[in-house]
C-alpha cells in the first residue's frame, strides 16, 4: 500500500580490501521504528554511513531505495535536504563553526531545497529554544561550537538535538545511547517519540536492549557479519540481551565457510 | 666611519659580479635621489641613508644561501625595472574610498609621499602628532630624529632590505603620543601605489609615550594592476606602561612585489598587539623584529595570510627577549590555494638572565589545493632556565570526517568547505579589534570562499 521510505536489497559494500556488508536486505515503512543490533564490528555503522552517504564506502551489490528514489546515486546533502538524518556514533569536533548557526544554515539549506524561504531569525530562535527543551540541552551548549569540548554525553544529546530541529523523515541512530546516563538515555528518546509520527522513520541502533524500553521498536534485527540474521518483534531484544549474540555468531560462521574463507 | 667613504668602498669593491649587477640599478637611483635631495634634509638624515646605501653595497642583496632568505626567491624583485617618483603623483581621491576605514583618521602616503590633501587627521586628541615624517624631522620638539634609525638596524646581509629602505628615507607617517594620552580614534597610515612601476620606500615611525595608548593600522594598497615594488620600513617605540594596537592590511595588487619589516623596542610594562592580514602580492615577505628590552613586556604578533595562484608570501619572525618577565605569543596561519606557496621562519631568542620569559609560537597552514605549498620552521634559542616556551606548526587540509559532518546534514560541499575554512580563520578574525577592519576582513572571505552567502549567514 505506501511506499516504503527505505528499501534496502542484497547490500553489499565495503572498504577497498574489505567486504563489511554481505547481502544485507531492510525495508522501513512509514511509521516504523525499526532497532538494529549485534555485536561489534558487525557492520551496523557501515550500513549508517552507506546511507548517509560516507565516500570510503564502496557499494559493490544491491540496491538502495528511500523514498523510492536510488538513494546511493545521491550526494550526502542532497540525502539530509530529501529528510535523511544519521545520528553520529562518533559526532565530530568543529571548532570555529557555532552549532546555533550552522543548525540555521543546515534547515536553511533543507528549506531552500523544498522551496521554501529561509527562516527568519526570531522564529529560529523560538524553534531552537523549543527543541532545546524538549530534549534538555543545556541553552549554553545551544551557543557553543559545534561539539568543541562537549562530554561524550553531550555530544549524543546535540545530535538528537540536531535532529528534533531538522525533523527528518528517516532518522538513523548510530548508537545514540552508549555512554548516556539514563536521564540522558531518557531525554533521548523522548526526542525520538515526540516526532514519531505515520510520515516518519526510525532506524535505531544499539548495541543494548536499554535504550528499546524507552523507544519501542515495531521490528528488531539483528546484524552478524554483514547480514541480518535474525529478525522479530521487540522481545527479540529482550532474548538477545539474555542470550548474547555468540549462539547467532557461531550460526553465521557455519553458514558462511565459503565467505569467510574468501573474505 | 664617515658614511661616504664607506659607500664609495663598497662600490669598489662589490661582493661578486652578479651582485654587483643586481646592485647597479638601486645604486645609480641612489645617487639621482641623493643629490636631489641635497639639503632638504637634516644632516643626520642624509647621514643614516649614507649609511644604508654602504651596507647594501657592501652585503649585496641576500642569496639563498642565508638562512634568513633560504626559501625567498628575491629574483623577481631585483628583475624588475622600477620607477622612482620624484613626488607624490595626482591621485583621484575616489579611488581612496574602497580603502578607507569607517571610523578612523588617514595618513595617506602615495607612493611613499606624505599627501595632506587626501589625509584626515581632523579630530586627534591633544598630545597626539600625525602627519608627515619629513616633516616631523625638522620639529626639534618632537622625537622623530632622535628616533629614526635607531630601532631598525642593518649592517647584517640579512637586513639588506632594511639598508636599501633605509637608503632611500624621505617620508611616511610619523605619529607621536605624549605620555598619558590615548588616541580618540585609530589612525589608519594608507600607503598606495598609484599606478606604473614604481618603487616606494615608505617609512613609517610611531613613538609612544609612559601610558600612552596608540591603535595604527597600515594599509597597503595599489591603485592599478601594474607590477610595482615597496620596501616599507616601520619602526615602532613602545613606552613604558604603554599600549599599542597595531594592525597590518597588505592587499596589492596580483603582481605587486613587497618586501616590508616591522621592528618594535617594547619599553618596560608595555603592551603591543600586532595582527597582520596578508592577501596580496605576487612576492611578498614580511620580517617582524620584536626587541623585548625591558622587563615586563607583552607582545602580541598574530598573523593571516590567505593566497592561491602563484602568490608567494614568507613571513619571518624574530622575538628577542632580553628582560625578565616578558610574555610573547604568536600566532600565523595561512590558508593557501592552488599553487600559492608560504615560508614561515620564526625565531624566540632568550637571552641570559631573562628569567620567567612565557612565549607561545604557532604557525598553521591550510592546503586547500594540492599545487600549495607551506614551509613552517619554528625555532626556540634559549639561554636562560626558568622559562616557558613552546612552539608548534602545522600543515594541513580540511578534515574529511568534518566536511562529511556538515555535508550529512545538508549543507552542500562547496559551502562545507568554505565554512571551515573560515571557521579556520576565525580566530584571527575575531581579535581584529576596529570595527571597520574586521568588516573589511570579513567581506574579503566571503567574497573569496566559494558559496561565501552560507558562510556569512554563519558568521553573524
Ligand atoms: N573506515 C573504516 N576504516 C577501517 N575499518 C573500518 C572502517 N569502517 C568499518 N571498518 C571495519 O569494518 C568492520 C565493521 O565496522 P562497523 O560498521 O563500524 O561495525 P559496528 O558499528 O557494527 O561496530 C569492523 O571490522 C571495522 O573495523
Ligand atoms: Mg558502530
Amino acid at each position: 500500500m505506501n511506499t516504503p521510505i527505505l528499501q534496502i536489497s542484497d547490500l553489499h559494500a565495503g572498504l577497498e580490501d574489505k567486504p563489511i556488508l554481505r547481502g544485507l536486505s531492510l525495508t522501513v515503512r512509514p511509521g516504523e521504528v525499526h532497532a538494529i543490533m549485534g555485536p561489534n564490528g558487525s557492520g551496523k555503522s557501515t550500513l549508517a554511513g552507506v546511507l548517509a552517504g560516507r565516500e570510503e564506502y564502496i557499494v559493490s551489490g544491491g540496491s538502495v531505495l528511500y523514498k523510492g528514489q536510488d538513494l546511493l546515486e545521491m550526494e550526502p546533502e542532497d540525502r539530509a535536504r530529501e529528510g535523511l538524518f544519521l545520528a553520529f556514533q562518533y559526532p565530530v569536533e568543529i571548532p570555529g563553526v557555532s552549532n546555533t548557526y550552522f543548525l540555521r544554515a543546515a534547515l536553511n539549506a533543507i528549506r531552500k531545497h523544498r522551496g521554501q524561504p529561509g527562516i527568519d531569525p526570531v522564529n529560529f530562535i523560538k524553534l531552537v529554544r523549543q527543541k532545546a527543551a524538549m530534549v534538555k540541552m543545556d541553552e549554553a551548549l545551544v551557543k557553543r561550537n559545534l561539539n568543541e569540548g562537549f562530554s561524550g554525553g553531550e555530544k549524543k544529546r546535540n545530535e538528537i538535538f540536531h535532529m528534533a530541529v531538522l525533523e527528518p523523515t528517516l532518522a538513523i541512530l548510530d548508537e545514540t545511547d552508549s555512554g548516556l546516563d539514563i536521564d540522558a538515555l531518557r531525554s533521548v528518546a523522548e526526542g525520538v517519540n515526540i516526532l514519531r509520527g505515520p510520515e516518519r522513520a526510525f532506524v535505531v541502533i544499539t548495541h543494548y536492549q536499554r535504550l528499546l524500553d524507552y523507544i519501542v521498536p515495531d521490528v528488531v534485527h539483528v546484524l552478524v557479519d554483514g547480514r541480518i540474521v535474525r529478525s522479530g518483534g521487540k522481545e527479540l531484544a529482550l532474548e538477545l540481551e539474555e542470550r548474547g549474540y555468540a549462539e547467532l555468531e557461531a550460526q553465521s560462521r557455519s553458514e558462511n565457510q565459503p565467505a569467510l574463507a574468501a573474505g | 666611519m664617515n658614511g661616504r667613504s664607506a659607500m664609495s668602498n663598497a662600490i669598489t669593491m662589490p661582493p661578486n659580479p652578479v651582485a654587483s649587477a643586481q646592485l647597479e640599478p638601486f645604486l645609480a637611483d641612489f645617487r639621482a635621489f641623493d643629490s636631489r635631495q641635497n639639503g632638504s634634509e637634516p644632516l643626520a638624515v642624509k647621514q643614516l641613508r649614507q649609511a644604508g646605501i654602504a651596507s647594501l653595497a657592501a652585503t649585496g642583496f641576500p642569496s639563498t644561501r642565508l638562512e634568513a632568505w633560504r626559501l625567498t626567491d628575491i629574483d623577481p624583485i631585483l628583475q624588475g625595472h622600477y620607477q622612482h617618483p620624484v613626488a607624490a603623483p595626482t591621485v583621484d581621491a575616489a579611488a581612496l574610498i574602497p580603502h578607507r576605514l569607517a571610523g578612523c583618521a588617514s595618513l595617506v602616503l602615495v607612493d611613499g609621499h606624505f599627501s595632506a590633501d587626501l589625509s584626515d587627521l581632523s579630530g586627534l586628541s591633544e598630545g597626539v602628532w600625525a602627519g608627515s615624517l619629513a616633516e616631523a624631522l625638522r620639529h626639534p620638539e618632537l622625537l622623530a630624529l632622535e628616533t629614526l634609525g635607531r630601532i631598525a638596524r642593518f649592517g647584517d646581509p640579512a637586513q639588506a632590505f632594511v639598508a636599501l629602505s633605509t637608503a632611500f628615507v624621505r617620508d611616511g607617517a610619523y605619529l607621536q603620543v605624549a605620555p598619558g594620552k590615548a588616541i580618540e580614534r585609530p589612525i589608519q597610515v594608507l600607503m598606495l601605489a598609484s599606478g606604473g612601476s614604481t618603487v616606494s620606500y615608505p617609512r613609517n615611525l610611531f613613538v609612544t609615550g609612559a601610558a600612552s595608548q596608540l591603535t595604527v593600522i597600515e594599509t597597503f594598497v595599489s591603485l592599478n594592476e601594474s607590477a610595482h615594488f615597496s620596501c616599507p620600513v616601520t619602526e615602532i617605540a613602545v613606552g613604558p606602561a604603554a599600549n599599542v594596537d597595531h594592525y597590518r592590511v597588505q592587499k596589492e595588487n596580483r603582481a605587486a612585489h613587497h618586501v616590508a619589516s616591522l621592528v618594535l623596542r617594547q619599553d618596560q610594562n608595555s603592551v603591543f598587539n600586532s595582527h597582520s592580514v596578508m592577501h596580496g602580492g605576487a612576492l611578498v615577505r614580511n620580517d617582524v623584529v620584536a626587541l623585548l628590552e625591558a622587563e615586563g613586556v607583552s607582545c602580541t604578533l598574530n598573523g593571516l595570510y590567505v593566497v592561491s595562484g602563484k602568490q608567494r608570501v614568507d613571513n619571518q619572525m624574530l622575538v628577542e627577549h632580553a628582560k625578565p618577565h616578558g610574555y610573547s605569543h604568536e600566532l600565523y596561519k595561512g590558508i593557501l590555494d592552488e599553487e600559492a606557496r608560504a615560508n614561515f621562519l620564526g625565531k624566540i631568542h632568550v637571552h641570559p638572565g631573562a628569567q620567567q620569559t612565557d612565549a607561545v609560537q604557532a604557525n598553521r597552514n591550510l592546503i586547500l589545493s594540492k599545487g600549495a605549498i607551506a614551509h613552517s620552521n619554528p625555532q626556540l634559542e634559549i639561554f636562560a632556565d626558568d622559562v616557558k616556551c613552546t612552539h608548534g606548526s602545522t600543515v594541513g587540509q580540511l578534515d574529511p570526517d568534518a566536511v562529511f559532518y556538515l555535508r550529512s546534514r545538508g549543507i552542500g560541499q562547496e559551502a562545507a568547505r568554505s565554512i571551515l575554512t573560515y571557521a579556520f580563520a576565525a580566530d584571527i578574525v575575531e581579535r581584529i579589534k576596529v570595527p571597520a577592519l574586521r568588516t573589511d576582513l570579513e567581506s574579503f572571505l566571503f567574497n573569496l570562499l566559494p558559496e561565501g552567502d552560507v558562510v556569512r549567514q554563519m558568521a553573524i
